[in-house]
C-alpha cells in the first residue's frame, strides 16, 4: 500500500522536483489545482520558489486559501517547502507586506546583509548549510543526527513569535536563520528537501509516515 | 556562511560528455547521465551540464539527459548551453533543471536575464561568463563557446548582470579551461569584489591545491570541477576531506 500524497499545483517551480522526491521515495503523487482535492488529501505539500507575493497569488488565484487553512485544521500532516513554508506565516515583509496563510503567528522577513562582525553577508543565502536542532532522531528528523546538511535559497526568512515552533534553525553570517518551523500537525522547511540530497530524501521519507 | 560548494561540471556534445581544453579540442569521456549519478552519489553538491554545441545539434538529446538524470539526482541541477530566450528556460526547468547557466543570448540581449529573473526567480538565473585575459587585471567575455568577442569587460559585466536580476555568476577561465594549472584567482577576486551574487569559478583544476587558492584569494563560493573528475584524478570525497582538513567550510556528508 503506497503513501498517498497531495501535492498543491498552484504553478510554484519546484512543483515537479517536489513531485519526483516524493516518487522516488515511493509516494502515490497526486497534484491538486482544486479545493475539493485539498480537502480529501490525507498528507499535503505546498511547495513554492521565488516571490512570496506572486505565490500567494498563485494560491488565492485558485481559491485555495480557506481550503488550505481547512485543511490544516484536521490535523493531518502539512508540509510547506521554502515559500511554500513562509506562506504559513502571518505574512512577508518582501517588496512590501503581504499578508500569508496565517498558519503560523510571526512574519517573513529578510535575512540580515550585515553579518555579526560588521562585514557584508551576501544575500541571497545560497548553498549547503548545517541544521541547528534539538530534535535529532525523530519525527522530521528521524534517522538523522549532527552534523547534517541541507540546501538553502532565499533571501527572506520566517520568525515565528513563539520559539517554541522553531524546528531547526542554521547559523549565516553569524545570525541564527530559520530552517524549518513545526507547530501541531504543519511542519515547513526553508530548505529544500527535494534538493538536499540523501538527508533530504531521508526527511521525505519521514513525512510519509508521520 | 554558506558552505563552499562543489559542482561536478559536465559538459556535454550530443549524447556524450566530452572534455575539451580552452573549450575546444574535444574528447569523449562517456555517458553523462552515469557519470552524474556517481557524482550525486558520492557527494557532489550540485551538477552542471554545459551543452557545448548546443545551437548545431538537436535540442531534445539535452532535454532528455536533464530529465532522465533528474529522476535520480536529488542536488541542484544548472544547465546551460544555447539557451535563448524564456521558452527555452522553461522548457529546461520542466525538465528537471534547477536552474540555467545563459551566456551567448546575454551578451546578445541582456534583457533576457531580467525576463528569466521576473519570471522563474533570481535564484534559477546563473549568469555565465566566459572570461579571456585581455591585458593586465583586465578581462574580455567571450561567446559562443569562447569563439567570439562581445568586447564586454568581464568586471562590468559581472556587475550589470547582478543589477538585471542574475542570481549567481558562473565564471569560467577560457585561458586556464582544460589546462590543469590553477583557476584564475584574479579574475575570480575582480569579479567577487564587484558583486555581491555568488561566484562559481570555473576552469583549470589541476591538483587540489588548486582550490583553497581561488576560495582564499579569489573569494570563491563554489567550484566548478570536470577534467579531475572525470579521470579520476581526485574524487569528490578526496576534495571534500583534504577541504576540511584545510578548514575549508565544506559540508560534512
Amino acid at each position: 500500500m503506497t503513501t498517498k500524497v497531495t501535492i498543491v499545483d498552484f504553478g510554484a517551480g519546484n512543483l515537479l522536483s517536489v513531485a519526483r522526491a516524493f516518487r522516488h521515495c515511493g509516494a502515490d503523487v497526486e497534484l491538486a489545482e482544486t479545493a475539493g482535492q485539498v480537502a480529501r488529501a490525507e498528507r499535503l505539500v505546498l511547495p513554492g520558489v521565488g516571490a512570496f507575493a506572486d505565490s500567494m497569488t498563485g494560491v488565492q488565484s485558485r481559491g485555495l486559501v480557506e481550503p488550505l487553512k481547512a485543511y490544516a485544521a484536521t490535523g493531518r500532516p502539512f508540509l510547506g517547502v521554502c515559500v511554500g513554508m513562509q506562506m504559513l506565516f502571518d505574512g512577508s515583509e518582501e517588496f512590501g507586506h503581504h499578508p500569508g496563510l496565517g498558519l503560523v503567528p510571526g512574519m517573513v522577513r529578510r535575512i540580515p546583509a550585515t553579518g555579526t562582525d560588521g562585514r557584508p553577508v551576501k544575500v541571497p543565502h545560497i548553498g549547503w548549510n548545517q541544521l541547528i536542532t534539538d530534535h535529532w532522531g525523530q519525527g522530521l528528523l528521524a534517522g538523522l543526527s549532527d552534523p547534517a546538511s541541507v540546501y538553502f535559497v532565499h533571501s527572506f526568512a520566517g520568525q515565528p513569535d513563539d520559539r517554541a515552533d522553531i524546528l531547526a534553525e542554521c547559523a549565516y553570517g553569524g545570525h541564527r536563520v530559520l530552517a524549518a518551523v513545526r507547530r501541531g500537525n504543519l511542519i515547513g522547511c526553508q530548505f529544500h528537501p527535494e534538493k538536499s540530497g540523501e538527508t533530504g530524501l531521508t526527511m521525505i521519507r519521514n513525512f510519509l509516515v508521520l | 556562511m554558506a558552505n563552499l560548494r562543489l559542482i561536478a561540471r559536465l559538459d556535454i556534445k550530443g549524447p556524450n560528455l566530452i572534455k575539451g581544453i580552452q573549450l575546444e579540442g574535444v574528447r569523449v569521456v562517456g555517458d553523462p547521465q552515469t557519470f552524474a549519478r556517481r557524482y550525486y552519489q558520492q557527494g557532489a553538491d550540485e551538477i552542471l551540464y554545459m551543452d557545448a554545441v548546443a545551437s548545431l545539434y538537436n535540442r531534445d538529446t539535452l532535454t532528455n539527459i536533464v530529465r532522465r538524470t533528474a529522476e535520480e539526482v536529488f542536488v541542484p541541477i544548472t544547465v546551460g548551453g544555447g539557451l535563448r530566450s524564456v521558452d527555452d528556460v522553461r522548457d529546461m526547468l520542466r525538465a528537471g533543471a534547477d536552474k540555467v547557466a545563459i551566456n551567448s543570448a546575454a551578451t546578445l540581449r541582456p534583457e533576457l536575464i531580467s525576463e528569466v529573473a521576473e519570471r522563474f526567480g533570481s535564484q534559477c538565473m546563473v549568469l555565465q561568463i566566459d572570461a579571456k585575459r585581455s591585458g593586465p587585471g583586465r578581462w574580455e567575455a567571450y561567446r559562443d563557446c569562447g569563439r567570439e568577442h562581445t568586447d564586454l569587460d568581464v568586471v562590468e559585466w559581472a556587475r550589470r548582470g547582478q543589477e538585471l536580476g542574475a542570481g549567481e555568476i558562473l565564471l569560467t577561465s577560457v585561458d586556464r579551461e582544460g589546462t590543469r594549472k590553477g583557476f584564475d584567482w584574479e579574475l575570480v577576486k575582480a569579479v567577487n569584489d564587484a558583486v555581491t551574487i555568488p561566484v562559481i569559478a570555473s576552469g583549470g583544476m589541476g591538483t587540489f591545491d588548486h582550490l583553497p587558492e581561488v576560495v582564499e584569494k579569489g573569494g570563491a563560493d563554489a567550484v566548478a570541477v570536470a577534467y579531475m573528475l572525470h579521470y579520476d584524478k581526485l574524487t569528490l570525497p578526496a576534495i571534500r576531506e583534504k577541504s576540511l582538513a584545510r578548514n575549508l567550510p565544506v559540508r560534512t556528508l
